[in-house]
């Protein structure tokens, strides 16, 4: 028992000194890792070296000598393994980027249905949500590529609408429109429309916010990308060609083909989101205060006005962060395609590179690598947005 | 599963000390059983009959070892392997030997093990509808083909269509049973794998006849089992395993037989079945080691006849498969 006034404490034994304790703990936790990083580097190289497995990155440069289904950019059977992953990586990233925007339309329409005073519709997003998201997604995958494209007739007897545009058991052909001679300046157009349409609702908005006189933003947006391109074909005397798709032999020739078994994942994996976003978007309508929609309806907006204008832009501060799950989820759900033979980056390099050259951990480590990368960026461009939205709303 | 097995390999070459490398026979007799890595369902090599009891070609191979190793043909555990995911196991060590119908390939050779010999002599073909009124390979110009990823079928399909300056569509698939079922909806006009799978695969579809086999081989497809390199010991014993149950039936033992040719005076035989000589020891198994593969499983033709050829429901004719005697190309170095 120590009394007031004795002789102060004795030192503390370092052993007892809580900062040199954490210092030591956090050193022996470092030494450990830095240990096992290497032990398990050491190790690869000696196991590789006794199978007599070369490592690097070398192969990349050989030939791939496989075919693939669908490639955005040109390839063929003697480009290199390196252009096979930019085959799969492009594949990846189409069959992400479009389920990412058709699950989040969707999702949202399906949400704020569920919330509708309109009560089998909301019972129809309520059943819908349920159906979905209790199935599991290779389920889903399966079912569109099988039961539901893979029952479409043969090429001869294709279902044709319109006479253009062909829907068999090989997927979904259309007329290739072909830009021809003097075409330039109409695509030129066309992009100096969108741009000049967001500018222009950019100016609308402050012009609101000044003077409180709405604009038709809409209409003239309509014409600047629709009207003006057309106009320009329409001088130029229509320099664009389409392409049609013949049959010949097997299937169609010419055109442009869209496969089905992107249109089975593509369909699998947004109807399957959608049912996620459909809650997170439910769930963060409900986190708006009631007060809100009740002071919006107040001041006499309509359902569809408060939504958009009051509702929504508060709820999307809640719906930001678990929909960029959804988002990585979808992006890294893509790769259950080689169930149904879309050579997506999983099927085609982890899948045929990964057995043809036995690289293992180079070919894991880049996947790994890519798949993590995808889902680092969509973090930081939705995190980039929720600070926007956020930022938007104080001022 | 396949995240769980490149999972695996990333550990297992990453932080395994003791790599598995010599003493798989040591590890076998220890376990008491032969694991063996398989297909997961393909009639006549390796397939599980309703019972779960494993049967095949491919099956009875391992089935041979396990008779000349561990003296009972039941004592096999069979781990069914994906085309993709079927090698790896097997350098990681948990799996002894790869009876899988696996094409002998250079790169294959150098990257994952040692291929024991050619068990079956394939070669890789085409099946289509009847309807299509195909009659050969070279009329598939602009067709739809099914494939299984990760095979040396896809290479092969790509090599034929370019060199005959055909164009194709493939689409790769990650199983046999979904290749299947792609073909049978209408996917693509034709399928292809090796030839025996092709008759195999064939007997799954609903009207089996609607079907036909083009006549075109367009590869050299030497399925054979794999083990792993450094451990010559077993690279030994599953080779001569193969060799033993040739030489029987060359010298006309079979596993009905071979008690009466126990006593016989011709030494070729006498050496076969360990009656002279100490060829079995030499391998680091004992004496009788092909009398048990003989006896338990049977000799080359017996399994061949059995599993795959005309006493079976595939039906499909020895061909290269018939011993070097009689016009085949199945020849193994003799017992001395």
């Amino acid at each position: 028992m120590s009394s007031p006034g004795a002789a102060p404490a004795p030192p503390v034994p370092l052993r007892n000194d809580p900062r040199a304790r954490a210092l030591f703990y956090q050193i022996v936790l470092l030494a450990l890792i830095l240990w096992l990083g290497f032990e398990f580097a050491r190790n690869a190289r000696a196991n590789l070296a006794t199978q007599g497995i070369g490592s690097g990155f070398g192969f990349l440069a050989n030939t791939a000598g496989f075919g693939v289904n669908q490639s955005l950019i040109p390839y063929n059977e003697s480009d290199s393994y390196g252009r096979i992953f930019l085959v799969g990586l492009l594949n990846t990233l189409l069959v992400s980027c479009l389920g990412i925007v058709l699950a989040t339309v969707l999702g949202f329409f399906i949400g704020i249905a569920r919330l509708s005073p309109n009560r089998p519709l909301a019972r129809l997003a309520g059943g819908y949500v349920e159906l979905m998201r209790n199935l599991p997604l290779l389920f889903h995958i399966l079912f569109w590529y099988l039961a539901v494209l893979g029952t479409l007739p043969s090429p001869r007897q294709s279902i044709s609408l319109l006479g253009e545009i062909f829907l068999n058991n090989r997927g979904l052909i259309l007329p290739a429109p072909i830009a021809g001679e003097g075409a330039g300046p109409a695509v030129d157009t066309l992009i100096a429309g969108c741009l000049a349409s967001i500018g222009l609702k950019i100016w609308a908005k402050r012009r609101q916010n000044r003077i409180g006189e709405q604009f038709p933003v809409l209409w003239c947006s309509l014409v600047l990308i629709l009207g003006v391109p057309f106009l320009v074909l329409a001088a130029t005397g229509f320099p664009v060609a389409f392409e049609q798709p013949q049959l010949r032999g097997f299937n169609f020739v010419g055109g442009i083909r869209l496969i089905p078994e992107l249109l089975a994942l593509l369909t699998a994996l947004s109807l399957y989101t959608a049912a996620f976003i459909a809650e997170i978007v439910r769930a963060g309508v409900l986190a708006v205060p009631r007060g809100q929609a009740e002071a919006a309806f107040a001041l006499g907006l309509r359902r569809k006005l408060a939504l958009r204008l009051v509702i929504v832009p508060q709820a999307l501060r809640v719906i930001v962060p678990p929909l960029t799950n959804q988002y990585l989820n979808l992006t890294k759900n893509s790769s259950l395609a080689i169930a149904i033979g879309y050579p997506d980056l999983f099927a085609v390099f982890a899948g045929t590179t990964l057995n043809q050259t036995g690289q293992a951990i180079e070919i894991i480590a880049i996947t790994m690598g890519v798949y993590l990368s995808l889902s680092l960026l969509t973090s930081a461009v939705m995190n980039w947005y929720n600070a926007w939205i956020g930022r938007a709303e104080r001022r | 599963m396949k995240r769980a097995i490149f999972l695996s390999v990333l550990i297992a070459v990453g932080c395994s000390a003791t790599a598995p490398k010599a003493q798989t026979l040591k590890a076998v007799k220890d376990r008491g059983s032969l694991i063996c890595g398989v297909s997961q369902g393909l009639p006549g090599f390796s397939n599980p009959d309703d019972k779960g009891k494993w049967t095949g070609f491919d099956v009875d191979f391992c089935r041979a070892i396990a008779a000349a190793v561990l003296n009972d043909a039941t004592k096999v555990k069979f781990t069914p392997l994906s085309a993709k995911d079927r090698f790896e196991p097997l350098k990681i060590g948990e799996i002894d030997v790869l009876s899988r119908n696996t094409t002998w390939t250079l790169s294959r050779d150098v990257a994952y093990g040692n291929f024991a010999g050619v068990t079956y002599y394939d070669g890789q073909g085409f099946m289509v509808r009847k309807a299509l009124k195909v009659n050969s390979a070279l009329e598939l110009n602009g067709a739809s083909i099914c494939t299984q990823t990760g095979t040396t079928t896809e290479l092969n399909l790509a090599d034929y269509f370019r060199a005959n300056n055909m164009k194709y569509e493939v689409i790769a698939f990650g199983t046999a049973d979904e290749t299947v079922k792609a073909y049978e909806s209408g996917r693509c006009d034709a399928f292809t794998t090796d030839v025996s799978q092709l008759y195999a695969e064939k007997l799954k579809l609903t009207n089996a006849n609607d079907h036909v086999i083009l006549p075109e081989i367009i590869s050299k497809e030497p399925l054979g089992p794999l083990v792993r390199h450094g451990d010559d010991q077993w690279f030994d014993i599953v080779k001569w395993t193969h060799f033993a149950m040739l030489n029987a039936e060359e010298l006309g033992i079979s596993s009905k037989t071979v008690d009466e040719a126990l006593k016989s005076n011709q030494p070729e035989i006498k050496r076969l079945l360990g009656v002279e000589g100490n060829f079995g020891e030499q391998l680091g198994l004992d004496r009788d080691w092909v009398v048990r593969i003989v006896k338990q499983v049977g000799n080359y033709g017996e399994v061949f006849d059995r599993n795959v050829g005309v006493g079976s429901n595939l039906g499909i004719s020895r061909g290269l498969n018939r011993l070097w005697t009689k016009g085949g190309i199945q020849y193994a170095p003799p017992v001395r």
